[in-house]
Protein backbone atom coordinates (compact mmCIF):
# COMPACT_ATOMS: atom_id res chain seq x y z
CA UNK A 1 0.00 0.00 0.00
CA UNK A 2 2.85 2.36 0.79
CA UNK A 3 4.43 1.79 -2.63
CA UNK A 4 1.11 2.52 -4.35
CA UNK A 5 0.74 5.62 -2.21
CA UNK A 6 4.22 6.89 -3.08
CA UNK A 7 3.82 6.33 -6.81
CA UNK A 8 0.38 7.99 -6.86
CA UNK A 9 1.66 10.91 -4.80
CA UNK A 10 4.58 11.52 -7.17
CA UNK A 11 2.25 11.29 -10.19
CA UNK A 12 -0.18 13.73 -8.56
CA UNK A 13 2.53 16.28 -7.78
CA UNK A 14 4.11 16.06 -11.25
CA UNK A 15 0.72 16.38 -12.98
CA UNK A 16 -0.24 19.37 -10.85
CA UNK A 17 3.09 21.07 -11.63
CA UNK A 18 2.36 20.45 -15.32
CA UNK A 19 -1.10 22.03 -14.87
CA UNK A 20 0.48 25.12 -13.35
CA UNK A 21 3.11 25.49 -16.06
CA UNK A 22 1.27 24.62 -19.29
CA UNK A 23 0.45 27.31 -21.84
CA UNK A 24 -2.19 25.35 -23.75
CA UNK A 25 -5.33 25.08 -21.63
CA UNK A 26 -6.43 21.77 -23.14
CA UNK A 27 -3.14 20.11 -22.15
CA UNK A 28 -3.45 21.57 -18.65
CA UNK A 29 -6.97 20.15 -18.37
CA UNK A 30 -5.83 16.65 -19.36
CA UNK A 31 -3.01 16.80 -16.82
CA UNK A 32 -5.57 17.88 -14.23
CA UNK A 33 -7.69 14.80 -15.00
CA UNK A 34 -4.61 12.61 -14.47
CA UNK A 35 -3.89 14.38 -11.21
CA UNK A 36 -7.44 13.71 -9.98
CA UNK A 37 -7.03 10.03 -10.90
CA UNK A 38 -3.82 9.85 -8.88
CA UNK A 39 -5.59 11.45 -5.92
CA UNK A 40 -8.34 8.83 -6.29
CA UNK A 41 -5.67 6.12 -5.92
CA UNK A 42 -4.48 7.88 -2.77
CA UNK A 43 -8.03 7.85 -1.36
CA UNK A 44 -8.11 4.12 -2.07
CA UNK A 45 -4.88 3.54 -0.16
CA UNK A 46 -6.33 5.44 2.80
CA UNK A 47 -9.23 3.01 2.95
CA UNK A 48 -11.95 5.09 1.28
CA UNK A 49 -12.88 3.23 -1.93
CA UNK A 50 -16.30 4.87 -2.26
CA UNK A 51 -14.75 8.32 -2.09
CA UNK A 52 -12.22 7.25 -4.73
CA UNK A 53 -15.11 6.30 -7.03
CA UNK A 54 -16.85 9.61 -6.30
CA UNK A 55 -13.65 11.50 -7.08
CA UNK A 56 -13.41 9.78 -10.46
CA UNK A 57 -17.09 10.24 -11.32
CA UNK A 58 -17.66 13.78 -10.14
CA UNK A 59 -14.26 15.49 -10.36
CA UNK A 60 -12.51 13.69 -13.21
CA UNK A 61 -15.78 13.02 -15.00
CA UNK A 62 -18.47 15.65 -14.59
CA UNK A 63 -16.57 18.79 -13.64
CA UNK A 64 -13.80 18.26 -16.18
CA UNK A 65 -16.31 17.54 -18.97
CA UNK A 66 -18.05 20.82 -18.09
CA UNK A 67 -14.75 22.67 -18.42
CA UNK A 68 -13.96 20.92 -21.72
CA UNK A 69 -17.33 22.05 -23.08
CA UNK A 70 -16.69 25.64 -22.04
CA UNK A 71 -13.24 25.61 -23.64
CA UNK A 72 -14.80 24.25 -26.83
CA UNK A 73 -17.51 26.94 -26.73
CA UNK A 74 -14.95 29.69 -26.28
CA UNK A 75 -12.79 28.25 -29.08
CA UNK A 76 -9.65 28.40 -27.00
CA UNK A 77 -6.68 26.20 -27.70
CA UNK A 78 -3.60 26.73 -29.81
CA UNK A 79 -3.95 30.42 -30.58
CA UNK A 80 -4.40 31.49 -26.96
CA UNK A 81 -1.25 29.62 -25.92
CA UNK A 82 0.99 32.38 -27.26
CA UNK A 83 -0.94 34.95 -25.28
CA UNK A 84 -0.58 32.79 -22.20
CA UNK A 85 3.16 32.53 -22.80
CA UNK A 86 3.36 36.30 -22.98
CA UNK A 87 1.51 36.63 -19.67
CA UNK A 88 3.57 34.07 -17.75
CA UNK A 89 6.97 35.73 -17.56
CA UNK A 90 9.47 34.94 -14.78
CA UNK A 91 9.00 38.46 -13.43
CA UNK A 92 5.38 37.52 -12.78
CA UNK A 93 5.77 34.14 -11.15
CA UNK A 94 9.06 34.22 -9.17
CA UNK A 95 7.90 36.30 -6.22
CA UNK A 96 4.53 34.50 -5.68
CA UNK A 97 6.38 31.18 -5.97
CA UNK A 98 8.83 32.24 -3.25
CA UNK A 99 6.00 33.39 -0.99
CA UNK A 100 4.05 30.17 -1.38
CA UNK A 101 7.23 28.12 -0.84
CA UNK A 102 7.69 29.93 2.47
CA UNK A 103 4.11 29.05 3.42
CA UNK A 104 4.69 25.41 2.41
CA UNK A 105 7.90 25.21 4.47
CA UNK A 106 5.99 26.57 7.45
CA UNK A 107 3.26 23.98 6.92
CA UNK A 108 5.78 21.11 6.69
CA UNK A 109 7.46 22.31 9.87
CA UNK A 110 4.08 22.42 11.64
CA UNK A 111 3.12 18.92 10.43
CA UNK A 112 6.39 17.29 11.44
CA UNK A 113 6.86 19.12 14.74
CA UNK A 114 3.72 17.57 16.26
CA UNK A 115 3.97 14.27 18.09
CA UNK A 116 1.33 11.64 17.61
CA UNK A 117 1.05 7.86 17.68
CA UNK A 118 0.77 6.34 14.24
CA UNK A 119 -1.71 3.52 13.78
CA UNK A 120 -0.29 0.56 11.96
CA UNK A 121 -3.30 -1.34 10.68
CA UNK A 122 -5.36 -0.05 7.83
CA UNK A 123 -9.01 0.14 8.79
CA UNK A 124 -11.46 0.73 6.02
CA UNK A 125 -14.15 3.15 7.12
CA UNK A 126 -16.84 1.39 5.15
CA UNK A 127 -19.56 3.06 3.20
CA UNK A 128 -22.29 1.96 5.58
CA UNK A 129 -20.78 3.98 8.41
CA UNK A 130 -20.45 6.98 6.13
CA UNK A 131 -24.07 6.65 5.01
CA UNK A 132 -25.34 6.26 8.59
CA UNK A 133 -23.43 9.37 9.55
CA UNK A 134 -24.51 11.28 6.44
CA UNK A 135 -28.22 10.63 6.96
CA UNK A 136 -28.06 10.75 10.73
CA UNK A 137 -26.27 13.65 12.40
CA UNK A 138 -25.46 15.40 9.12
CA UNK A 139 -29.04 15.38 7.76
CA UNK A 140 -29.38 19.16 7.94
CA UNK A 141 -26.13 19.63 6.05
CA UNK A 142 -27.33 17.23 3.33
CA UNK A 143 -30.48 19.29 2.90
CA UNK A 144 -28.46 22.49 2.84
CA UNK A 145 -26.15 21.12 0.15
CA UNK A 146 -29.21 20.11 -1.88
CA UNK A 147 -30.37 23.72 -1.64
CA UNK A 148 -26.88 24.86 -2.65
CA UNK A 149 -26.98 22.66 -5.75
CA UNK A 150 -30.43 24.03 -6.61
CA UNK A 151 -29.12 27.56 -6.26
CA UNK A 152 -26.19 26.59 -8.45
CA UNK A 153 -28.49 25.32 -11.19
CA UNK A 154 -30.69 28.41 -11.07
CA UNK A 155 -27.67 30.72 -10.95
CA UNK A 156 -25.96 28.99 -13.86
CA UNK A 157 -29.15 29.15 -15.93
CA UNK A 158 -29.69 32.80 -15.13
CA UNK A 159 -26.10 33.82 -15.83
CA UNK A 160 -25.70 31.69 -18.94
CA UNK A 161 -28.83 32.97 -20.65
CA UNK A 162 -28.22 35.01 -23.78
CA UNK A 163 -30.23 38.18 -23.65
CA UNK A 164 -31.67 39.12 -26.97
CA UNK A 165 -31.20 42.78 -27.70
CA UNK A 166 -34.49 44.18 -29.03
CA UNK A 167 -33.55 47.64 -30.09
CA UNK A 168 -34.35 49.14 -33.44
CA UNK A 169 -31.79 48.42 -36.10
CA UNK A 170 -31.21 52.12 -36.81
CA UNK A 171 -30.54 52.73 -33.13
CA UNK A 172 -28.19 49.81 -32.79
CA UNK A 173 -24.77 50.72 -31.43
CA UNK A 174 -22.02 49.92 -33.86
CA UNK A 175 -19.11 49.53 -31.44
CA UNK A 176 -20.01 45.96 -30.44
CA UNK B 1 -1.45 -3.80 5.32
CA UNK B 2 0.07 -0.60 6.53
CA UNK B 3 -1.70 2.68 6.36
CA UNK B 4 0.48 5.32 4.73
CA UNK B 5 1.60 7.69 7.50
CA UNK B 6 -0.60 10.65 8.22
CA UNK B 7 2.21 13.17 7.82
CA UNK B 8 2.89 12.05 4.26
CA UNK B 9 -0.75 12.45 3.26
CA UNK B 10 -0.97 15.87 4.89
CA UNK B 11 2.31 16.82 3.22
CA UNK B 12 0.89 15.84 -0.17
CA UNK B 13 -2.27 17.83 0.53
CA UNK B 14 -0.12 20.83 1.47
CA UNK B 15 1.99 20.58 -1.68
CA UNK B 16 -1.10 20.31 -3.91
CA UNK B 17 -2.74 23.24 -2.12
CA UNK B 18 0.44 25.30 -2.52
CA UNK B 19 0.57 24.56 -6.26
CA UNK B 20 -3.08 25.58 -6.65
CA UNK B 21 -2.49 28.80 -4.70
CA UNK B 22 0.57 29.58 -6.79
CA UNK B 23 -1.41 29.03 -9.97
CA UNK B 24 -4.18 31.37 -8.78
CA UNK B 25 -1.54 34.00 -8.03
CA UNK B 26 0.39 33.84 -11.30
CA UNK B 27 -2.26 33.15 -13.93
CA UNK B 28 -4.21 35.82 -15.77
CA UNK B 29 -6.42 33.45 -17.76
CA UNK B 30 -9.64 33.21 -15.79
CA UNK B 31 -10.25 29.57 -16.77
CA UNK B 32 -6.85 28.60 -15.39
CA UNK B 33 -7.77 30.37 -12.15
CA UNK B 34 -10.97 28.32 -11.88
CA UNK B 35 -8.97 25.11 -12.45
CA UNK B 36 -6.56 26.14 -9.70
CA UNK B 37 -9.45 26.65 -7.31
CA UNK B 38 -10.48 23.06 -8.12
CA UNK B 39 -6.95 21.87 -7.27
CA UNK B 40 -7.11 23.67 -3.93
CA UNK B 41 -10.55 22.24 -3.07
CA UNK B 42 -9.31 18.77 -3.95
CA UNK B 43 -6.28 19.21 -1.69
CA UNK B 44 -8.52 20.28 1.18
CA UNK B 45 -10.66 17.18 0.60
CA UNK B 46 -7.53 15.02 0.64
CA UNK B 47 -6.60 16.45 4.04
CA UNK B 48 -10.11 15.58 5.31
CA UNK B 49 -9.81 11.98 4.04
CA UNK B 50 -6.37 11.53 5.60
CA UNK B 51 -7.56 12.83 8.95
CA UNK B 52 -10.68 10.67 8.77
CA UNK B 53 -8.57 7.57 8.09
CA UNK B 54 -6.25 8.43 10.98
CA UNK B 55 -9.05 8.71 13.54
CA UNK B 56 -11.15 5.98 11.91
CA UNK B 57 -14.23 8.17 11.81
CA UNK B 58 -16.63 8.59 8.87
CA UNK B 59 -16.81 12.37 9.31
CA UNK B 60 -13.87 13.02 6.99
CA UNK B 61 -15.57 11.23 4.12
CA UNK B 62 -18.85 13.03 4.84
CA UNK B 63 -17.02 16.35 4.68
CA UNK B 64 -15.45 15.31 1.38
CA UNK B 65 -18.90 14.73 -0.07
CA UNK B 66 -19.96 18.23 0.97
CA UNK B 67 -16.80 19.64 -0.62
CA UNK B 68 -17.69 17.70 -3.78
CA UNK B 69 -21.21 19.18 -3.90
CA UNK B 70 -19.83 22.64 -3.23
CA UNK B 71 -17.22 22.27 -5.99
CA UNK B 72 -19.86 21.16 -8.49
CA UNK B 73 -22.12 24.15 -7.71
CA UNK B 74 -19.16 26.52 -7.74
CA UNK B 75 -17.87 25.28 -11.08
CA UNK B 76 -21.24 25.57 -12.80
CA UNK B 77 -21.81 29.13 -11.59
CA UNK B 78 -18.19 30.06 -12.28
CA UNK B 79 -18.28 28.74 -15.83
CA UNK B 80 -21.54 30.59 -16.51
CA UNK B 81 -19.89 33.77 -15.24
CA UNK B 82 -16.84 33.14 -17.44
CA UNK B 83 -19.07 32.69 -20.50
CA UNK B 84 -20.84 35.93 -19.66
CA UNK B 85 -17.54 37.78 -19.21
CA UNK B 86 -16.32 36.41 -22.53
CA UNK B 87 -19.44 37.56 -24.33
CA UNK B 88 -19.18 41.02 -22.82
CA UNK B 89 -15.44 41.64 -23.08
CA UNK B 90 -14.31 39.19 -25.80
CA UNK B 91 -11.36 38.08 -23.71
CA UNK B 92 -10.71 35.80 -20.74
CA UNK B 93 -8.01 38.01 -19.29
CA UNK B 94 -9.04 38.53 -15.68
CA UNK B 95 -7.56 42.05 -15.68
CA UNK B 96 -10.09 43.10 -18.31
CA UNK B 97 -12.89 42.36 -15.84
CA UNK B 98 -11.45 44.50 -13.07
CA UNK B 99 -14.11 47.14 -13.64
CA UNK B 100 -17.74 46.24 -13.12
CA UNK B 101 -18.71 48.19 -16.23
CA UNK B 102 -16.54 49.01 -19.15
Amino acid sequence: MNIAFNIAAIVAIICTIMVVTRYNIMHALLYLVTSFMAVAVIFFTYGAPFIAALELIVYAGAIMVLMVFVIMMLNLGGESAGEEKKWLRPRVWVFPALLSLVLLAELIWLIYSGTYVSNKEIKIVNTKEVAMSLYGPYMLAVELSAMLLMAGIVGAYHLGRQRKKIIHRFLERSDR
Amino acid sequence: MNLPPMETGLLLAGILFMLGLLSVLIRRNILFMLMSVEIMLNAAGLAFIVAGARWEQPDGQVMFMFILAMAAAEVSVGLALILQIYHQLKTIDSDAASKMRQ
